[in-house]
């Protein structure tokens, strides 16, 4: 062995390819399968794409760095359960680019928060977590709400992810725009055609200040939509044990 | 060339395509500052701009000067990457000193006002900092050194390493601003979005192509097993880089991306990235720096041919399969945590095959280990890679994971790598360096090692200890149940309970950070050529210039 | 072959190389690190025969289930299951539990029903009530005997089950205008609104402008807070004469609410808690302060 060993200890090349096959293996042998067999996503009912308002939410999230602190990754043992909520099913981020899953808790699993606060708590929470947990060693978030959202490009974004394998419609694509002002505002004309596209997306103000469509909106429009889509009650658990 | 003049250097072939690419570099970031579609990206164009004009004029400085002799090894890289990596080790240090107060004192050290210093975006600072710009720098210039002497040939490429080093650092600012503007791509490790991604993979093989060039030239029938590990780093970080780093820009002049992939799949291929960045990176590329300076340093041979052999090949195929033990009880097939964590296991024989050989090499000097404060650094640092190469199994394990995860557990065990192990291997390098570089008789002062030594190990210490208490404990009480069946605490009840940890995590961070500034101020008093009065100092061997 | 040399503190033989100076021993590996290597490779053979492991091929598709057919998610339904089971009893005895009095007559019912709401309110309820159920500003202290919505245990099951303008259909309703902004009532009258309001609950205040608001009070704020300001329960209208304040009694703030209104929102638990632990928090909060 040691003498064959040699000829790759004179040989820079073949080293290096050497090195790049026993590299490749893992990679190659682990990875691959996720994208052939179907047992790696479960069937749901009920995950939709995100709204426009909410990847800009989600984009907001990625771009402050919560992944850092906050996992949305409900683990099957029983205290996250109970704790949590039901555990994370691989559809249920089966259209995130990138995902979000974490690998630090310094704060709480944010995969079903979801409708478990109020608006005006997120808002509140957002701008001063120590008003409203004295332990919390989450940082403020105030100038959220003073910043304008920037939504010029959105249909942008949604072709992009549509490239990558997400269903948006040429129908969601054209009203990109129309649909985040759409989402802040009940009264909106178009309210139903946003629905059926989005369905269960929340229609409303969410930052307290109807009149302008800040970042503080798109986030909270992303947490209170975090965790709600799956229907767990069509949902077949045990054909999914795995 | 003519004789009236004094002559000058000109640009060879080397210099012509690396004026020539940073030329069309300069129009085409010009063309993006232009047509930009987000803030972000006309700033980080305008950095690009400046970095690519610096260099063109630094290439004109360079073409303009008189010839220099060009026999032997080209170490004034090297050297600009000692002082690179002293400069980013104390940053991102204390942007790690930081963000630990942060968490200790959150009413004292967020601000309104200033959002980009927020705890999300100084974190991937921190972690870029020290392990991409702290440990790359150590990295290349290290690599730079070994495989010159241990070649006998000088680097390859001509000014293509100084393309390296600058480029990579270009990469790093880009990063760093880029973290703090909020330009990010979120995947750990790998945060910097797609246009730095480019960029990086452009000097990666460049990189790779000097490394490789240099070993072509090489005067020693054989490659020394250092370089089989640089090897291994260049070539993997590629590939590793370049597959987790597949996105979709929304637009060519804007700064957002999407990854290729999405959810589960993406989570694999992030954390296959993420594991062997650890693998690769921090440990392949620092075993490659303890083969060489170890022995070097102890004036020993290395304990074992055989296990150099054997440990390699072994430790780079298992350790790309362990990335899913990052992804136990997720919604990753458990199929796939199965094997990561088997791997894992696997892993710990190969990991500790370098550690013995590490440790092995100090047979028959272990009393150096008491005169030469600098080679204890980097034997203790090879003590710290055998205890997290074992404390990383067992984390891998399901059950263990199921505590550790999540918690500050995990920050432990990074620290105990980091700061122990890559940390110490680097400093221990570093201070075999400069004296061999800027060609001194000895470190300006052995006693401020000592001194260095000891601070840090004891905020080494205070690091880890109190984040293995504080992780147990957080996972212990996520997990508690009182009598009745119901869960005792909530999540903030352990939040509160972290405080303390916190406070002792973050002075023994400062501690460290002390060590890294009584570091610098010795290497730059040696590399000024003072030595401290009253010293003893044991006679040292020279290191042989490539003319001998 | 380079040529070999031996090692003089060691004994050993190298292999000749030499880099820079650096020789390398020619030591055979270590037996034990051997021996250990060997051990995990068998250990992960035998965890993989055990356990699902090993993907299968395009084209087959599935991977290997190991012959423990192991499940994290059956585990985890299990476990819940059994804890279910182990408080099955209790629980059964207190959904079916009549009134409160019948869970305070037996103790042990009691603290079953305690220790459950406070495990649930320490994740659920205190980020928006404060650890010990003190409140803050626009979230209810719930340690006082003041109650918006009714404290008898029924109420407060109520509350807890659909919200207060939580958006469920069952959820408490009933908002506080925005007097001022709205344009309800002119400025100058919510000012002495305000004077009028900390008369009622004894505070400084202007007697004249408080005299002056008092018929607008009757007419615009008594059908909810009542002719006398002492509040209605069913519409959560806060009691005005005592010193509780929702969001407080100083004048910006009486003024602030009289202006923009208030409307605050209290989540609907429903579909995230079960029944028992409604109720079981509903028994918590109720013994947390004076329930009625
Ligand atoms: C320094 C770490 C840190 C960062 C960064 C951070 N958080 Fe938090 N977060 C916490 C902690 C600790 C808590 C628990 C205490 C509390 O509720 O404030 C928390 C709680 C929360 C909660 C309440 C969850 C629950 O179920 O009670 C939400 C929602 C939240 N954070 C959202 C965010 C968002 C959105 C961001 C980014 C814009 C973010 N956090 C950034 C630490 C952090
Ligand atoms: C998003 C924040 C929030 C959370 C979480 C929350 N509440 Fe509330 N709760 C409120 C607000 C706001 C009110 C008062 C609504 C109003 O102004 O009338 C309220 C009112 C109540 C009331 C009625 C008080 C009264 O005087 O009638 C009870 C009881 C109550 N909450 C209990 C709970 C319990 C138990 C939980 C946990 C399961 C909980 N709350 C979680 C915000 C919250
Ligand atoms: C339609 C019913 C309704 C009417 C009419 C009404 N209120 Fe209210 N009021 C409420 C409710 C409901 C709340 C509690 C809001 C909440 O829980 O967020 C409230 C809260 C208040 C508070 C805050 C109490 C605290 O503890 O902070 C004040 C003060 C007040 N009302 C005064 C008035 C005055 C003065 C008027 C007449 C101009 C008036 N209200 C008319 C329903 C009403
Ligand atoms: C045999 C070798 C090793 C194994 C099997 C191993 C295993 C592990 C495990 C199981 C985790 C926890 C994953 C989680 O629960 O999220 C982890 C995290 C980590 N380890 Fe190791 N480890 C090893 C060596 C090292 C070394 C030597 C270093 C550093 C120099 C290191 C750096 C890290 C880092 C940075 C993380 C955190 C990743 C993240 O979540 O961001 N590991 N390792
Ligand atoms: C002064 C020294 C240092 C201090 C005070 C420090 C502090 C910190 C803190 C506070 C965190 C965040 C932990 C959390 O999220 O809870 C962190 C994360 C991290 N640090 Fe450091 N650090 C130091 C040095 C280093 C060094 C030298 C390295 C690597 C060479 C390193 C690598 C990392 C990594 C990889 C993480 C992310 C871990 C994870 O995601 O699991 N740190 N550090
Ligand atoms: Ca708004
Ligand atoms: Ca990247
Ligand atoms: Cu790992």
């Amino acid at each position: 062995m040691l003498n064959r060993h040699e000829l790759l200890e004179k040989h820079g090349w073949l080293l290096s390819v050497a090195i790049l096959v026993v590299v490749a293996i893992g990679g190659v042998v682990e990875i691959a399968p996720l994208f052939y067999l179907e047992s790696t996503i479960e069937k749901v009912e009920g995950v939709r794409p995100y709204s426009p308002l909410e990847l800009k939410g989600r984009n907001i999230y990625i771009r402050e760095g919560c992944y850092v602190c906050h996992s949305q990754q409900v683990r099957p043992l029983r205290d996250e359960v109970e704790r949590y909520g039901h555990y994370s099913l691989a559809a249920e981020s089966m259209y995130d680019h990138p995902f979000q899953w974490g690998s630090k808790r310094t704060g709480p699993d944010l995969a079903r928060v979801g409708g478990k606060y109020s608006d005006e708590w997120h808002r509140q929470h957002m701008i001063d977590p120590r008003s409203l947990v004295p332990e919390s060693v989450m940082p403020p978030y105030k100038f959220l709400l003073e910043n304008q959202l920037d939504y010029e490009h959105i249909e942008a974004d949604l072709k992009a992810l549509r490239a990558v394998g997400v269903p948006y419609t040429d129908e969601m694509i054209e009203n990109a725009k129309s649909d985040i002002t759409t989402q802040l505002d009940p009264f909106a004309d178009d309210y139903d055609a946003f629905l059926a596209r989005y369905p269960k997306a929340q229609v409303r103000d969410f930052d307290g200040e109807p009149r302008k469509v800040t970042e503080m909106d798109a986030l909270i429009a992303y947490m209170q939509m975090l965790g709600t889509l799956v229907d767990f009650e069509t949902y077949q658990a045990e054909e999914n044990y795995r | 060339m003519a004789n009236t003049r004094v002559a000058q250097r000109g640009l060879g072939t080397d210099g012509m395509l690396i004026a020539l690419a940073l030329g069309i570099g300069v129009f085409y970031w010009l063309f993006v500052a232009a047509r930009a579609v987000d803030p972000l990206m006309s700033f980080h164009a305008y950095v690009f701009i400046i970095g690519f004009t610096a260099g063109l004029f630094g290439l004109v400085m360079y073409a303009t000067t008189p010839p220099a002799e060009e026999t032997g090894y080209q170490t004034a890289v090297v050297k600009a990457g000692v002082f690179a990596s002293t400069f980013w080790g104390i940053a991102g240090f204390l942007v790690g000193v930081i963000i630990a107060l942060q968490l200790a004192f959150p009413n004292l050290l967020y601000f309104d006002a200033l959002g980009w210093t927020n705890f999300g975006r100084l974190r991937p600072l921190h972690t870029s900092a020290v392990i991409f710009a702290f440990g790359g720098n150590v990295l290349i210039a290290t690599s730079f050194y070994v495989v010159q002497r241990t070649s006998r040939a000088r680097l390859a490429g001509g000014l293509a390493p100084w393309f390296v080093f600058w480029g990579y650092n270009l990469f790093i600012v880009v990063a760093a601003t880029g973290y703090l503007a909020g330009v990010t791509q979120s995947k750990e490790y790998a945060e910097p979005e797609w246009y730095a991604d480019l960029w990086l993979t452009i000097v990666w093989v460049v990189y790779l192509l000097v490394f490789l060039g240099t070993i072509w030239k090489r005067k020693e029938p054989h490659i020394y097993v250092a370089n089989w590990f640089y090897l291994s780093f260049i070539v993997t970080i590629a590939m590793l880089h370049i597959v987790n780093n597949l996105a979709l820009p929304v637009s060519l002049t804007g700064s957002k991306s999407y990854s290729l992939f999405a959810g589960v799949q993406d989570a694999l291929t992030q954390w296959w990235y993420g594991h062997n960045a650890v693998g690769f990176f921090l440990t392949t590329g620092f075993l490659a720096i303890m083969y060489y300076f170890i022995p070097k340093r102890a004036e020993r041979p290395v304990y074992s041919y055989r296990l150099s052999i054997v440990h390699f090949w072994s430790l780079i195929f298992i350790y790309i399969w362990a990335g899913p033990h990052h992804l136990h009880y997720t919604a990753l097939p458990e199929w796939a945590q199965t094997l990561g964590m088997t791997f894992s296991i696997m892993l710990w024989m190969p990991s500790w095959g370098g550690m013995i050989n590490g440790l092995m090499t100090l047979s028959g000097a272990w009393d150096k280990l008491r005169t030469d404060p600098v080679l204890r650094m980097l034997v203790v640092s090879v003590a710290f890679y055998g205890m997290s190469t074992f404390e990383g199994p067992v984390m891998s394990v399901r059950a263990v994971n199921s505590l550790s995860h999540y918690t500050d557990w995990t920050i432990g065990h990074v620290h105990s790598g980091a700061l122990g192990w890559v940390g110490y291997i680097s400093f221990g390098a570093l201070y075999c360096l400069v004296p061999w570089l800027w060609k001194r008789k000895d470190l300006y002062s052995r006693a401020l090692v000592e001194w260095h030594f000891w601070i840090s190990t004891l905020g080494i210490l205070l690091y880890i200890t109190s984040m293995w208490v504080s992780g147990i404990m957080q996972g212990l009480m996520w997990r508690a149940y009182n009598d009745f069946g119901f869960l005792e605490f909530s999540f903030v009840e352990t939040v509160e309970a972290m405080h303390p940890y916190y406070i002792i995590r973050a002075l023994g961070g400062s501690l460290f950070l002390i060590g890294s500034f009584i570091m610098a101020y010795n290497l730059w008093r040696t590399a000024r050529g003072d030595l401290r009065a009253g010293e003893k100092r044991p006679v040292m061997a020279p290191q042989p210039a490539l003319a001998e | 072959m380079a040529e070999k040399e031996i090692d003089e503190p060691t004994g050993t033989e190298t292999t000749g190389h030499a880099w820079d100076g650096i020789k390398e021993l020619n030591n055979p590996l270590p037996r034990w690190w051997l021996i250990v290597f060997w051990v995990t490779v068998v250990w992960s053979i035998g965890y993989w025969v055990l356990m699902p492991a090993w993907p299968g091929l395009p084209g087959i598709g599935g991977y290997t289930k190991g012959v423990r057919d192991h499940s994290e998610r059956a585990n985890v339904t299990e476990a819940v299951a059994a804890l279910d089971a182990q408080r099955a009893d209790d629980t059964r005895r207190l959904l079916a539990a009549p009134d409160m009095q019948a869970i305070e007559n037996d103790p042990d019912l009691q603290a079953f029903a305690l220790a459950a709401g406070e495990s649930l309110f320490g994740d659920n309820c205190a980020t928006c009530h404060g650890a010990g159920g003190q409140g803050f500003k626009g979230y209810p202290n719930l340690n006082d005997d003041s109650w918006l919505w009714g404290g008898q245990l029924e109420e407060i099951r109520q509350t807890l089950r659909y919200g207060i303008r939580s958006g469920h259909e069952n959820a408490h309703l009933s908002i506080m205008q925005a007097f001022g902004s709205d344009g309800l009532l002119p400025r100058e009258t919510v000012d002495d609104l305000v004077h009028y309001v900390r008369g009622l609950s004894g505070q400084e205040h202007d007697g004249t402008a408080a005299e002056r608001a008092a018929p607008v009070f009757q007419a615009q704020c008594a059908q909810c807070h009542g002719s006398d300001g002492k509040g209605d329960q069913s519409q959560g209208a806060p009691n005005l004469t005592d010193p509780i304040w929702l969001y407080g009694g100083d004048a910006m703030t009486i003024r602030e609410t009289l202006w923009n209104g208030r409307g605050g929102v209290m989540p609907a638990w429903e579909e995230r808690l079960s029944e028992e632990e409604i109720l079981a928090l509903a028994v918590y909060v109720h013994s947390l302060g004076g329930g009625e």
